[in-house]
């Protein structure tokens, strides 16, 4: 089997920081984050898009970093879970996470905050029925999911306070 | 110490979440080793035959790749349980689709999987059995002498005297389907030999001492030879208590062969396709009832499919026989249970392990009869339920104060139940969407089985620091259900120090002692009360010492203790599990205290049957239960409704679609399990009566909410509809066909 | 994952005139890729054949929602997200919002492309139906030119379309003539989200003087492409909707369809349920026509 691809150079900026990889293009996103640039936050959970333990933040959007290739990243903004703490200060949706129980084995966690981070960002008080439409996109199979809409419901309260 | 808990019982923040929520805890696919080696598994492709030939195919640089076959395993070729029965490597037969063969190891994952791809295996094939049908007529064996792992019979009183006096007998036969635990991280592990030090294996799993004793037979390795380690585990639920022997036991022999470290993580599809899931069950009932509803007596036949090899088939087996009974007084009771095998891959743990199936068919039944004898659910229920005093059907006394018929009444109450039934009842009339209201009334027994905690001899250990704060030492682990967290507690409330002066060791059976298996719902029961002991040692010893008076606060004994250790250098306290007194069981007779503490529950689901669709819509959930205790009353929650969700999914969701014994539906596209999206309001509530024999007065609460769900929504659906339904999972596409059947002109 | 990215191939020339002189300079070599939402589950699960790619993301002549006083004009390269957010498509094109919401979650809706939809042709594809009612027009580009295609030839059987092999979807033209139509759809899925559809229905009506001036019915994942229900709509057209003509529709439906078994629900559901969504629909403008 000939090898087609050919590696490139891929600039991006990942949580404020440019960084460049050589890469093929046809490598997913998923794992160039986690191989080449040691963000092992990011997960994978099932390969094709429907766990969303993968999800990252793309030019402002939440995207399945397991179904982008890299080439398509060139020079995006991703925003991965390793970017949301300030040093030690976490997030409201992190610390919302910890004081509801929305956090079991935690596999699902750093995907499932990004993609509540997506719905804060566009629906900054959301509903319960908009939380879980939000949501919708990450399996969690320890939760219930109970806790983790909680979460996200006391992080916009929060945050619409300060 | 303090007088009144300030710790246990409060809402203390997880010992690992700001791990978990930052993305530093770190799973087994997020770790590297140097010179680490990828592996993979090349598997059967038929459900059973024998390996005519094994080819290695062109354009593969063989020479860069460590292969490893039955033949290189230093040890036993078994993975060690129960029954020495199942293969770590096939060995010239195969039983199962997707059994393992023969290992690969390379630097490269993309030219590993190729390599995997490039086998080809011929096989003369063996008529193959998929059915427990199947399986019972014997027309081939293909286990043993009569494809039978196991075999349980529970008597009690004289049922055959019972079917002369009954003013009813009520007949009914339940099924439930196999169901993939999913746990959302695939099993993996790292595996790294050394021949001084001999084998470390980390790994995502329930119970590093069932790996390590796998391994020392497998590699022939002493004790001191084997080191198993607990990574971060994203989630389990049975699903990683024994599997991980099998996939450690894979990447020790390919660390062995090569020298270097080996990873195998398996993806999704391989996951669900080789790996262990939910026994299939099928439930026979034939009862006697007066005209009242009471039970006089009855049989019960339970039967589950265990796949190819024994596994834990007779474990589940056992739960499932000594729960069949349910909740309820019967005066007469056989219970005849069986481990028949099939060729799929062998079944295995997932949480309720068994007692989900048998409670399934018994809750159905009650309404079954309640329907029968013409009086309501409510009541058939009220009419039999055990008491105080009043034995199970392994003739186990009922020593604490349950008072099943208070604890439904408010379940009912909770559900506002009868003013929605009748309110159901009218609109139902001319309504496409039927709503709907069912109960399901259980119990789950905490702990191993009768004489297995004894068996088990579980240690623990405390240990005090040099810094002066307390470690815990067990091999008890986290995946989620806040193992670290309740355990801390515990040792804080115990010695009247801060939660955050106590610590958890990893899992590392280097590290810690064993503390038995994490599963059966007894880590916060038993290990947490061996923990009470050992802190209640560390306490014992720095007194003795002289360090330490009566009243001593905090700040005191974090003196002491590092006094001690600059002293005397660290110490540990260790407590061994000793059996309660009173507690005796018949392994012969399947009779006497099957469990050390029982938790019961109420569960009511409020459903929507759109007759459009003849999809079912869960719309409301009571789960009330008594736990003895509630430790920490977030993670007690986070238990429930995630039991609760996997219970939906066992019920509405999730089928597994089986061709010659192989899981067809091996995505996550396909295998469906519930989104937020699906999911009600599930609503909460504990009653306590404390328990003896747990820590804190607490009973295990991690399988309960699995028993539940499922007849209490296939009872809602059929006060819903009128058309009872007596297997699951149950799809649309099934109340479809039934519907339609009774009304053959259309779809409403 | 278990495909090689080593033996894949991804350009990105940046424009569309770019992208379709290589298309036509190297017939049959590369695969256009938008979003990647079917393309990278195919290429995870070892499904596409190494080969090369070359990617239609985010460009500009393709990610845009034009609306002019008489139609819109949707990029095939605009996202769930982009359609759902579009003011003039929520309001006139509501069908196509509603599939929108309902493809797989928020991350696959702001990847996936109305464009990448089409071409994949699966006959489950959530938005299909709705481009049936609408009676959308594909615009189709290559270097040969511009050619248009009403999107009801454009499949032709199963995951096969019209599309030349140098050819892509530049735009879907939809006709801005549903003011005063009532809207109707309804996916059925194993689950409320992140579900293939077991079967969806679309339909539009309207009702004049108490008779269905005009309908328009389709169905998804009920025959190899997304079909318009035309002898279903001759029987109602025209006509006052009453019990015995919804009933008679329903089974004209039914006989319309050719639904199979697969892995996810079986062809005796799916008929039956096409049935009660097409009466749902009908019954449904009849009390909205009974109370105008």
């Amino acid at each position: 089997m000939s090898t087609q691809g050919t590696r490139c150079e891929i600039s991006l900026t990942v949580n404020g920081e440019t960084r460049t990889v050589r890469a093929y293009p046809m490598e997913r996103l998923l794992d160039v984050l986690r191989l080449h640039l040691g963000l092992t936050g990011a997960k994978e959970g099932c390969g094709e898009g429907e766990c969303g333990s993968c999800s990252v933040m793309m030019d402002g959007t939440l995207v399945n970093s397991c179904l982008v290739p890299v080439l398509q990243a060139q020079g995006s903004k991703i925003v991965t879970i390793e970017g949301l703490a300030q040093g030690s200060q976490l997030s409201a949706l992190q610390q919302a996470f910890l004081d509801c129980g929305g956090a079991q084995c935690g596999i699902c966690t750093p995907g499932i905050i990004m993609a509540a981070l997506h719905l804060l960002d566009h629906t900054p008080r959301p509903s319960d029925q908009q939380i879980k439409e939000g949501l919708a996109g990450n399996l969690c199979r320890c939760t219930g999911y109970a806790q983790i809409c909680e979460a996200v419901a006391k992080a916009a309260v929060d945050e619409s306070r300060e | 110490m303090t007088a009144h808990q300030q710790i246990v019982g409060m809402p203390v923040p997880r010992k690992e979440g700001r791990d978990k929520v930052t993305g530093r805890a770190q799973y087994i696919d997020d770790m590297t080793l140097p010179g680490m080696l990828h592996g993979a598994t090349v598997r059967s492709s038929i459900p059973r035959g024998k390996i005519k030939s094994i080819t290695f195919g062109p354009g593969v640089a063989w020479d860069e790749f460590t292969v490893v076959s039955a033949k290189d395993i230093p040890g036993k070729n078994w993975v060690a349980l129960i029954a020495d029965d199942q293969p770590c490597l096939a060995d010239g037969v195969v039983n199962h689709p997707e059994e393992p063969i023969l290992l690969l190891a390379h630097a490269n994952r993309h030219v590993l999987r190729k390599a995997v791809e490039s086998v080809a295996i011929e096989y003369d094939p063996l008529l193959p059995l998929f059915t427990i049908e199947e399986s019972e007529r014997q027309a081939e064996i293909i286990w043993g002498s009569d494809n039978t792992f196991k075999k349980y019979r529970v008597e009690k009183g004289d049922v055959d005297s019972v079917w002369s006096k009954a003013d009813y007998i009520v007949e009914g036969e339940y099924t439930t389907g196999a169901q993939e635990q999913l746990y959302i991280e695939n099993n993996g592990v790292i595996a790294s030999f050394d021949p001084e030090s001999g084998i470390t294996v980390w790994g995502s799993l329930q119970c590093p001492y069932y790996v390590h004793k796998a391994l020392m037979k497998l590699c022939g390795l002493a004790e001191d030879k084997v080191r198993v380690v607990q990574a971060e585990t994203g989630g389990a639920f049975g699903g990683k208590e024994e599997y991980p022997s099998m996939i450690a036991g894979h990447a020790a022999l390919l660390a062995m062969k090569s020298g270097k470290p080996v990873k195998i993580v398996y993806d999704r599809m391989e996951d669900m396709a080789a790996t262990t899931k939910r026994h299939p069950s099928r439930t026979r009932h034939r009862t006697a009832v007066d005209r009242n509803g009471k039970l006089l007596g009855g049989e019960i036949e339970f039967v589950v499919d265990g796949g190819a090899y024994t596994t834990l088939s007779p474990v589940v087996l056992s739960r499932g026989t000594i729960h069949a009974g349910g909740p309820y007084y019967w005066p007469n009771l056989k219970i005849s249970a069986k481990a028949v095998a099939t060729n799929a891959p062998p079944h295995g743990a997932f949480r309720g392990f068994g007692a989900p199936q048998s409670l399934f068919a018994l809750e159905r039944h009650m309404d079954r009869i309640a329907a029968t004898v013409g009086i309501s659910p409510v009541e058939v229920r009220r009419r039999n339920f055990l008491k105080t005093g009043l034995t199970t059907a392994t003739e186990q006394t009922i020593h604490e104060p349950i008072d099943l018929d208070q604890l439904l009444e408010r379940g009912l109450a909770l559900m506002d139940y009868r003013a929605k039934k009748e309110r159901f009842r009218t609109e139902n009339e001319s309504a496409t969407r039927k709503k709907g209201i069912g109960i399901a009334t259980f119990l789950h027994g905490a702990g191993f089985t009768g004489s297995g905690e004894r068996y088990l001899a579980s240690v623990v250990g405390v240990q005090g620091l040099a810094d002066g704060r307390v470690r815990v030492l067990v091999s008890s682990t986290e995946f989620g259900q806040g193992t670290k967290t309740v355990l801390c507690q515990i040792a804080a409330e115990t010695l009247g120090i801060p939660f955050e002066g106590i610590e958890i060791a990893q899992a590392d059976t280097n590290e810690v002692p064993n503390s038995g298996p994490t599963v059966a719902s007894r880590t916060v029961m038993v290990v947490g009360k061996l923990v009470q002991s050992a802190a209640r040692g560390i306490e014992q010893t720095l007194t003795a010492a002289g360090l330490l008076n009566e009243g001593y606060s905090r700040d005191e004994f974090c003196a002491a203790c590092a006094k001690y250790v600059a002293e005397r250098g660290e110490f540990k306290s260790w407590a061994r599990y000793e059996a309660p007194p009173g507690i005796f069981w018949d392994d012969e007779k399947y009779r006497g205290e099957a469990y050390a503490a029982y938790g019961w529950a109420v569960y009511i689901a409020e459903v929507t049957v759109d007759l459009t669709t003849y999809g079912v819509t869960v719309d409301d959930f009571v789960a009330l239960q008594e736990v003895g205790k509630v430790l920490h009353p977030v993670l007690a929650r986070g238990q429930i409704t995630g039991g609760v969700a996997q219970g939906i999914g066992f019920a509405l969701y999730e089928k597994v679609i089986w061709q010659n014994g192989r899981m067809q539906n091996g995505q996550m596209t396909n295998y469906i399990m519930p989104t937020s999206a699906d999911l009600p309001a599930i609503r909460v509530y504990f009653e306590e009566l404390g328990n003896l024999h747990g820590a804190f007065g607490a009973k295990g609460i991690g399988e309960l909410p699995m028993d539940g769900p499922a007849p209490a929504i296939v009872n809602a659906i059929q006060d819903a509809l009128g058309v009872g339904f007596d297997s699951i999972p149950l799809l649309p596409e099934d109340i479809f066909e039934a519907v339609t059947k009774r009304s053959p002109g259309g779809g409403r | 994952m278990r495909s090689d990215p080593s033996d894949f191939e991804l350009v990105a020339p940046g424009s569309l005139s770019a992208v379709v002189s290589l298309l036509a300079q190297r017939p049959g070599e590369f695969l256009p890729i938008a979003g990647g939402t079917d393309l990278m589950v195919q290429y995870a699960s070892g499904k596409l054949a190494p080969r090369k790619l070359v990617s239609l993301w985010n460009l500009p002549e393709l990610r845009r929602i034009e609306a002019s006083d008489d139609a819109v004009l949707i990029g095939a390269g605009s996202t769930y997200t982009d359609l759902r957010e579009h003011e003039v498509l929520a309001k006139e094109f509501p069908l196509l919002v509603s599939a929108a919401r309902w493809t797989g979650g928020v991350a696959n809706q702001n990847r996936g492309t109305l464009g990448g939809n089409i071409v994949n042709a699966s006959p489950a594809a959530d938005s299909l139906p709705a481009l049936l009612v609408y009676e959308a027009e594909l615009i189709l580009v290559s270097a040969r030119g511009e050619r248009r295609v009403p999107y009801v030839n454009f499949h032709i059987g199963y995951k096969k379309t019209l599309l030349a092999a140098d050819e892509l979807i530049r735009a879907i033209r939809l006709q801005r003539s549903f003011a005063g139509y009532s809207s109707y759809s309804r996916k059925v899925g194993a689950r409320n989200a992140q579900a293939i559809a077991k079967v969806c229905v679309a339909g539009l009506g309207k009702i004049v003087g108490g008779v269905l001036e005009d309908v328009r019915i389709s169905a998804g994942s009920a025959a190899p492409t997304p079909l318009r229900l035309r002898r279903t709509e001759s029987v109602v057209e025209g006509k006052a909707i009453n019990a015995a003509l919804v009933d008679q529709a329903r089974k004209t439906a039914i006989g319309e369809i050719t639904p199979i078994d697969d892995i996810r629900s079986t062809a005796a559901y799916r008929s039956a349920v096409v049935g009660n969504l097409v009466a749902e629909f009908l019954l449904g403008l009849n009390a909205q026509g009974n109370n105008a």
